[in-house]
């Protein structure tokens, strides 16, 4: 129970996709501009990170480790994650339309991203038991959903204030993104102090 | 043969994917209804939201399957309405015409800037930050958000408030949604007159800081006929259901707040075809 409770919090707070490990900063940057559509992205990957992980650690541990293939891990995971997506997509489509309403542009978006693509990698470099990946795909996720809501909370505020002209659009919203990106440090070691 | 198994699960895995999604693609299809996007095609396609849904094609799609009035496109007028209905088969009603009115009437003869504003030019910025550059925290700030919005070209600003150009209107709403002080309201078309000021302080202050504003004095209230108007913290506001547009009210007001904007809104002539 401690092990899932440290996984779960290190996924959101210390290995924080976005703002520590540098995965998924298009969408961060993209689609943080309004908070109602930040919140949809971030439930979408959530979703798609935890299917990911459910489908190719299977896949992984059953197919590949039994053969000695387990170099085929990053090409074989591209495959099933863009299919899984694309079938979740005509899944939702079909039977639960209002899901797919709010989640549907978001989707053929996930499908290359490399954060979903990332925490699957990592969980097989990190060893971790089927339950166990999925819980650090969960926290992945929130960590996802952490970073673009405060992100979108900060953009909102730039919006009203003045920016000099050569740093107006793009060169600020990284400028602000490092920041971020910097206070977060400030969490690691937190579980060491916590748990340990 | 080493590279045989490899090749072999890659291929396999590839084709199980693709046959899995073309079988999926096949029998989970949603139909699309072509008379969807023909309902589509016909609606001017500003995304107003003036329907009360999200966009004109959400608002297509409950025509379609829902059989929702089709009136309710402003900006497309009576015109649309009748298209669509008569491709539908559906019931025509007459499209309520509808305007934007600014109220507000503290032009800078009326009130004054009490700072030289520089920040961001435009009124939610100046609002968020100082709540408005003039004396009136409730007045038009005058950096015209509407005018920006504007797809029709009927907002400019004149002496430093937002003025509707109502023969270019269509009432779509989209000004009303940006302005941060709330001061455009989307009234009938056929009403003409309109108290002028959207602030809710007490008559002395708006006196101070406004020589056009309503100070609340209850002169139209009593001049008023039909009941058509109140006083509600310190502002007039007038019910256009039961306005008749007699003037008793524009006569009596100190302020001369209450106006007449006789100007008629742009009369949507349907198609002939």
């Amino acid at each position: 129970m401690k092990q899932i409770v440290i996984i779960l919090f290190s996924a959101i707070l210390v290995d924080n996709f976005v703002l520590s490990k540098f995965l998924g900063i298009c969408p961060f940057l993209g689609v943080s501009k309004k908070l109602d559509s930040a919140i949809g992205m971030s439930i979408a990957v959530t979703f798609v990170m935890v299917l990911a992980t459910a489908t190719t650690w299977p896949v992984y541990y059953y197919v590949l480790v039994p053969n000695h293939l387990t170099y085929l891990n990053t090409i074989l995971f591209i495959l099933i994650i863009a299919a899984l997506v694309q079938l979740v997509e005509i899944i939702l489509k079909k039977y639960v339309p209002s899901l797919h309403r709010s989640l549907g542009v978001y989707l053929p978006l996930i499908t290359t991203n490399c954060a979903v693509l990332g925490v699957t990698l990592l969980n097989i470099e990190e060893t971790y038991g089927f339950l166990h990946a999925i819980i650090n795909a969960t926290g992945a996720g929130l960590g996802f959903m952490l970073a673009m809501v405060l992100f979108a909370g900060v953009r909102s505020k730039m919006e009203n204030a003045v920016i000099t002209k050569s740093f107006d659009g793009i060169p600020i919203t990284l400028i602000a993104a490092s920041i971020v990106s910097l206070a977060f440090m400030g969490f690691s070691g937190i579980i060491d102090g916590i748990f340990g | 043969m080493a590279i045989a198994l490899p090749v072999i699960i890659v291929t396999v895995v590839g084709v199980f994917c693709g046959v899995l999604l073309s079988v999926a693609d096949k029998y989970m299809a949603v139909p699309v209804d072509e008379r969807v996007s023909e309902v589509r095609a016909m609606l001017p396609g500003a995304n107003c939201g003036a329907c009360g849904f999200a966009g004109c094609d959400e608002y297509a799609e409950k025509l379609v399957n829902e059989g929702v009035k089709t009136n309710l496109c402003t900006p497309g007028g009576a015109g649309t309405a009748q298209n669509i209905s008569a491709f539908l088969g559906a019931e025509f009603e007459d499209v309520a015409a509808k305007t934007a009115i600014v109220c507000c009437a503290g032009t800078i003869q009326h009130t004054q800037y009490v700072m030289d504003y520089q920040g961001p030019q435009t009124c939610e910025a100046c609002n968020y930050n100082y709540q408005g550059r003039g004396s009136c925290s409730h007045g038009c700030l005058g950096f015209g958000d509407c005018v920006i919005v504007c797809q029709y070209g009927a907002m400019e600003i004149v002496n430093g408030i937002a003025k509707v150009d109502k023969s270019r209107c269509t009432g779509c709403g989209m000004c009303a949604k940006v302005c941060p002080n709330a001061l455009i309201k989307i009234v009938p078309a056929s009403s003409e007159v309109f108290v002028a000021c959207s602030s809710t302080d007490r008559g002395a202050f708006t006196r101070k800081v406004c020589s056009a504003g309503c100070i609340g004095c209850k002169r139209c209230e009593k001049a008023c006929n039909f009941d058509a108007i109140t006083i509600t913290d310190n502002l007039a506001s007038i019910d256009p259901e039961k306005c008749t547009n007699c003037g008793e009210c524009v006569k009596v007001c100190p302020t001369k707040v209450i106006r007449v904007d006789q100007c008629q809104p742009q009369i949507n002539v349907p198609d002939a075809g």
